[in-house]
């Protein structure tokens, strides 16, 4: 019980302070390696729980640990190098640096995590090759790398983005509906893609969306409004 | 540090175009501050270079500025000359060493001629109190000889031996040529960096002998002397323009100075190059304070241009500050990669400020020379111009805090999800 990769207990948040909880959770734990999809609809708060579980924003109480270390407890200058260090961050779209290559994309958490570049020494001998690696295994044409992220079709790039996310095999991906900006076809594929890759990679996933449809791809399911029971209140309420 | 600047470099030439402006005003600035201050050193140095061995100048009572200009800069005329005696008598003076009499007012094809004697070639000084060389012939030694600069032989392509005419008056266009009386070059000067080297020298004597047959300035109808006429014929001036003075101690400058103001038979007077020079200085520093104050403030709206144009594309960017977020950025990332753009922005602006500047004193140093007698060097940076370039760089950096300031508020504001 003790190994969680991500756990937050009691969590409450407000976006200013006065305003009733928009977030309201007893308890979410996500063990190593576990495939988890969070529905709800727009704007039941799902980002806001995202940027809470990779420590942009603070809770108002209770607590988020990543890696068995509670975001509270690291100091502001370290908490970008812990995400860093195991994180890897997916968004709807929009996820690269349009002037840098693929391959540069996703040599980008290696160069602000030292963790994730040691391990991709150890995985693959170097950064680069790891890099090479994921961007074949996400079925990205060699031609594709050296050229800049802009000249990339929308599921390319996700493609992209996706490698790096998993690049030093961080021990948790997050990914903010990813698939959204992709027709129904490719919105599969990615999904094999990116479900296969974090097994291999023994990355865990949280995986957010709106889509239903793609749901019963996951091992575990779970709905934000049921957890949340700042939702509760407020259906009641109204 | 080193990854984040590729990636300030690369994001940067992504906006190239948006930037490029920001860069070419900041060149402009670099240019026209280093460029005045290049002006105004090498005004001064080639101006100092010029008078290095004399210690007084006399001349007909004018302003000493005046006086500098014609007899040692060949810049404007003369408006009275000094008799052929009151040069005699200064030469018996107790103190004076040498006196070097200069005849002014004959020019050729827009290059003055100065009539002198042989002593100028072993009196005159420049630069670092170093003598004339001739490079190539010797020294004017007949009546119809001439010894021209470094600069007149090299733009009218000149060699010993070739014949030239003189003209009366001074300027390019519409001169009485003293065409009945051919001059012969006899040596070339090596460069000098002073108005020598855009004079034709000859002697006293060839100037008396051209203007034998002319009278207040016109050549006297129906006289005609030939060359071959002259023989019998005293050619001792009466008058020249001014007189370089040297002394056997300069602890006699002040003293014979008074002597030559207080000059019975005419009014004379002396002046001390490094006195005038410096007067000289008081008029110009006006306008170069303007110049530089106009430079300083090119400056100062460039350095705003830069930190308005990197703020206005900070709003489309704030995905790109997202993304960086997302892998690993820290605020603190964020700001540094704001400022080492600005910082970016600023060196290529100054590279590229000195890159014109250094082309424009090797293009137009040619013209300069022969407009203006200036001679730009394209050498090492002064101590001042340094100040000037660190000055550039430091206002770019503090300019680009804004920015940077900016951008880490966005980011802490936006986390992972831009408002865009």
């Amino acid at each position: 019980m003790d190994n969680a990769v991500l756990e937050l207990r009691d969590l409450r948040f407000s976006w200013a302070r006065g305003q009733p909880d928009c977030l309201d959770i007893e308890h979410l734990r996500i063990a190593p390696g576990e495939a988890l999809f969070l529905h709800g609809p727009s704007g039941c708060g799902k980002s806001t729980l995202l940027s809470l579980m990779a420590g942009v924003l603070m809770p108002r109480q209770g607590q988020v640990a990543l890696m068995g270390r509670d975001w509270q407890q690291v100091r502001l200058g370290r908490r970008d190098r812990h995400r860093a260090d195991h994180v890897g961050y997916i968004f709807q779209q929009f996820n690269l640096l349009p002037y840098l290559s693929a391959l540069d994309n996703v040599l980008m958490p290696c160069r602000f995590s030292d963790m994730r570049r040691t391990a991709s020494v150890q995985q693959a001998g170097s950064p680069q090759a790891e890099a090479e690696a994921w961007l074949a295994g996400m079925g990205l044409e060699r031609a594709l790398w050296t050229r800049a992220a802009r000249e990339l079709s929308v599921g390319q790039q996700q493609r992209v983005a996706a490698a790096r996310a998993l690049i030093g095999r961080p021990a948790l991906v997050i990914a903010d509906e990813p698939t959204s900006a992709l027709d129904e076809d490719r919105r599969d594929a990615f999904l094999d893609l990116l479900l296969s890759a974090c097994a291999s990679a023994r990355s865990a996933l949280v995986f957010v969306s709106h889509d239903r449809r793609i749901a019963q791809r996951f091992a575990r399911q779970v709905s934000l409004p049921e957890i949340n029971r700042a939702a509760h209140r407020e259906g009641a309420a109204g | 540090m080193k990854a984040l600047l590729l990636l300030a470099w690369r994001s940067a030439w992504n906006r190239r175009f948006t930037l490029a402006l920001t860069v070419c005003s900041i060149a402009l600035s670099t240019f026209m501050l280093l460029g005045v201050e290049r002006i105004r050193t090498d005004l001064r140095d080639s101006f100092t270079s010029a008078v290095s061995g004399t210690d007084l100048i006399v001349g007909a009572r004018t302003g000493s500025v005046q006086l500098l200009l014609y007899s040692v800069f060949h810049v404007g005329a003369a408006t009275n000359n000094i008799r052929w005696s009151s040069v005699q008598a200064l030469r018996q003076q107790r103190g004076v060493a040498w006196v070097v009499p200069l005849s002014l007012g004959d020019s050729h094809r827009g290059f003055p001629v100065l009539g002198t004697t042989a002593d100028y070639f072993r009196h005159f000084r420049h630069g670092d109190r170093q003598p004339l060389r001739v490079d190539q012939g010797k020294p004017f030694a007949d009546l119809f000889d001439a010894t021209i600069g470094a600069e007149v032989a090299q733009r009218l392509g000149y060699r010993p031996g070739d014949r030239v005419t003189l003209a009366h008056g001074a300027g390019e266009l519409n001169l009485t040529e003293h065409a009945d009386k051919p001059f012969t070059v006899t040596g070339i000067l090596a460069r000098t960096g002073t108005p020598v080297d855009r004079a034709v020298l000859v002697s006293l004597e060839a100037i008396e002998a051209l203007h034998i047959d002319w009278v207040g300035g016109m050549r006297m109808p129906g006289v005609k002397v030939r060359p071959e006429q002259l023989g019998g014929v005293d050619l001792q001036p009466r008058a020249v323009t001014a007189a370089l003075v040297g002394l056997e101690s300069r602890a006699a400058v002040f003293s014979v100075q008074r002597l030559v103001n207080g000059f019975e038979d005419e009014a004379l007077m002396a002046i001390l190059p490094g006195v005038a020079l410096h007067e000289l200085w008081g008029i110009l520093g006006t306008g170069e304070r303007a110049l530089l104050m106009m430079s300083g403030l090119v400056a100062l709206v460039s350095m705003a241009g830069l930190v308005s144009v990197v703020l206005a594309g900070l709003n489309e960017r704030r995905r790109e500050l997202a993304v960086l977020r997302a892998v690993g950025a820290s605020p603190y990332h964020v700001v540094a990669l704001l400022t080492l753009e600005g910082a970016l922005i600023t060196v290529s602006g100054i590279v590229l400020g000195v890159a014109i500047l250094l082309a424009t004193i090797v293009g137009l140093g040619p013209w300069l020379q022969s407009a203006f007698g200036l001679t730009l060097q394209p050498a090492q940076p002064t101590a001042v111009q340094w100040a000037m370039l660190a000055g550039l760089l430091a206002a770019g950096l503090l300019a680009s805090l804004l920015p940077g300031w900016r951008a880490y508020r966005l980011s802490l504001a936006d986390g992972l999800s831009p408002r865009t």
